[in-house]
């Protein structure tokens, strides 16, 4: 018996059709559960079980070696703040302490509205423009303590229904690792990338 | 001698607003070679791309017709594109996923052609959503233009393309561990042999890992012919190279360039020297695996891969890290290990100890709590994981990334012993208040 609604079990289909092999639809039905619940449950690593033929430790054993799969609850939105090597190196330390304090709670957790996540994660790929932030995995580029502030302030008071990659770093950032030209018209709604199909606002960009 | 080079990056620099779409691609020559490697066939890809001496992108530098070559006759094959791009200071397939995909696609039916391939993946890393939503629409309007499917360009060939999402596991990067992953495993890298997965892959057929950029060249290299290629490039090094640039320099970013020019040009030139008129202090010249360059030693050496292996170090992903005279080597080289003993897999005892010793004994020295030995223990630490501390590593484990971790210590014990023991002596970091 499945938990899942009609339209996610048809989600979960669409995936599995991507795959010579069941068991490679693991990952994505991970954050297709992730996405349902808020976060990864145990209840949802069982559907994911069923779905693909493994056992429920069998899965948990695949989520658990990645850390893109928060098994804790999550924060409506996940800021993860890169301290790597070149965003170190522009003062990403002072951003994420700007960070913890504006949110209130320090790397690795959430606040007790369950509106933010704060984490510090490894490179996300955004040296050019370091230091540099992750809503959502919506990057935001050039940030520094004071934008990183007023970024954690505004998600509490717009409470954006997705984030958009492009008006994030309008209002919040500064320089980019090169010139992205054209406005992404997809947000994320969840602390889960948004990749279709799941994650996004409506599944289909 | 520091123009840049305009070939995987000419689209995206000439049509900014619509680089990504297919009416552009196709607007400016894309397909035609893909639509060629239909009528070519295995033998004669495989021989075109050997002679184009192209080096694979992603960080070993292996000849890409020569992987190609290794390919085992069971079938099915696949091809696995790794866009699992994390190493630190790298963001050039970024910009190729976000701003040319197409090229990507068409590189992708080259080399699925040239393979024997019908069933194609993209890995690409759980950070990169936009990235990934920008190759999913390519690869949809391929789909629908008949370029990916059944029977492409009309032919009797199939080939279908998946967008694979990672999450989050550096490791990912090394084929082996990408190919658990994608099989729905942890990304635990693979005991070898077989050494390449090009005898045993995914599904444990035979299979082909390409990195963004390797295979972002493919329509070049068909379109303009290997000689013509080859001479964009100097020497062994042929075509251009993608560095990404980042740290304390004027001008961070993606540079398309010939390899020749020195780390002055590069540093100076290209990127817009030190910022705010500093010195500079070092450089890792391929990213944070790449045991790290000094102004004293290497400035003037040409930016080559036999230049940059002779003196100790590599190119890797072409990420170049600069730090200037405010930096603290010691606590660039804690966040670096930290890094690695973050994304160890755990499998192999000498990485996952002795990476999280020489985090620890590093932050020890940082903080002012460092003792006299532990210069010597970080070598002994370091020497556990990769023997004799040589280059290239003479490895303890399965995969490079626990030698990797040695990079930085084999660094600053060598070119800045005397600041590290700074730290020991004057009981933490003499630059502090030099730092921003």
């Amino acid at each position: 018996m499945s938990r899942w609604s009609p339209e996610t079990r048809e989600r979960a289909r669409r995936i599995l059709a991507r795959y010579p092999e069941k068991r490679s639809a693991v990952m994505p039905l991970l954050y297709l559960a992730a996405a349902e619940d808020g976060h990864l449950t145990p209840e949802g690593m069982e559907e994911v079980a069923r779905w693909v033929g493994l056992t429920p430790a069998q899965v948990q054993s695949v989520a658990s070696f990645y850390t893109m799969y928060k098994r804790e609850r999550t924060g409506r939105y996940l800021v993860s703040c890169c301290t790597s090597i070149s965003c170190m190196l522009l003062g990403a330390d002072e951003v994420l302490a700007a960070v913890e304090d504006e949110a209130g709670v320090p790397a690795g957790e959430t606040d007790d509205e369950g509106v933010i996540t704060v984490e510090h994660v490894e490179c996300i790929g955004a040296c050019g423009g370091a230091p540099a932030l992750q809503v959502n995995y919506e990057l935001v580029e050039g940030v520094t303590p004071d934008t990183a502030r007023e970024l954690i302030r505004w998600l509490r008071s717009a409470s954006p229904e997705a984030v958009h990659t492009d008006e994030m770093q309008e209002l919040f950032g500064t320089r980019r690792s090169f010139d992205w030209a054209v406005p992404e018209r997809v947000g994320a709604v969840g602390p889960f990338p948004a990749f279709e199909p799941y994650g996004t606002t409506d599944g289909n960009p | 001698m520091t123009d840049q080079l305009r070939v995987i990056t000419r689209r995206m620099v000439e049509h900014p607003a619509d680089s990504h779409t297919l009416a552009r691609y196709e607007a400016t020559g894309g397909y035609r070679q893909a639509r060629r490697a239909l009528d070519m066939g295995r033998d004669e890809l495989v021989e075109l791309v050997k002679e184009s001496g192209l080096l694979g992108r992603g960080g070993a530098a292996f000849p890409a017709g020569l992987k190609w070559s290794f390919l085992a006759p069971a079938r099915p094959a696949y091809l696995v594109v790794n866009a699992d791009e994390s190493e630190p200071g790298t963001f050039k397939d970024r910009q190729l996923l976000e701003r040319d995909p197409h090229q990507l696609v068409e590189g992708m039916i080259i080399a699925a052609v040239a393979n024997e391939v019908h069933h194609a993946f993209v890995y690409v890393r759980g950070e990169y959503p936009k990235p990934a939503r920008r190759l999913q629409r390519a690869v949809d309007e391929a789909y629908t233009a008949g370029y990916l499917g059944e029977g492409i360009f009309g032919s009797d060939y199939d080939l279908e393309v998946t967008v694979h999402l990672g999450a989050g596991a550096y490791i990912c990067g090394e084929e082996t561990a990408l190919i658990n992953s994608l099989e729905g495993r942890r990304g635990e890298p693979r005991l070898k042999p077989p050494y390449f997965p090009a005898a045993k892959g995914l599904y444990m057929m035979p299979t082909i890992v390409n990195n963004v950029e390797t295979v972002s060249n493919l329509p070049h290299i068909l379109e303009m012919g290997p000689e013509a290629y080859k001479a964009l490039g100097h020497e062994a090094d042929t075509g251009s190279f993608l560095f990404s640039v980042s740290g304390h320099v004027n001008r961070p970013g993606n540079y398309e360039l010939p390899h020749g020019l020195t780390w002055r040009e590069l540093i100076y030139d290209v990127a817009g020297g030190i910022r705010d008129g500093n010195e500079l202090k070092t450089w890792i010249p391929g990213g944070a695996s790449a045991p790290w360059f000094v102004p004293s030693d290497h400035l003037d050496l040409p930016i080559t891969k036999d230049a940059t292996a002779k003196a100790g170090s590599m190119l890797g992903s072409g990420a170049v890290v600069v730090m200037d005279d405010t930096t603290c080597v010691v606590r660039a080289a804690e966040r670096i290990v930290r890094f690695f003993a973050h994304e160890s897999c755990g499998q192999c005892t000498p990485c996952r100890e002795g990476t999280t010793w020489l985090e620890m004994i590093l932050r020890r020295i940082e903080s002012g709590a460092g003792r006299e030995v532990d210069v010597d223990l970080l070598l002994e630490v370091g020497g556990n994981i990769s023997v004799g501390l040589a280059w290239p590593p003479r490895m303890t484990t399965i995969c490079p990334l626990g030698p990797s971790a040695v990079s930085p210590i084999i660094s600053i014990t060598k070119y800045f012993k005397d600041e590290v023991l700074a730290h020991i002596h004057g009981n933490g970091c003499p630059l502090r208040g030099a730092q921003r």
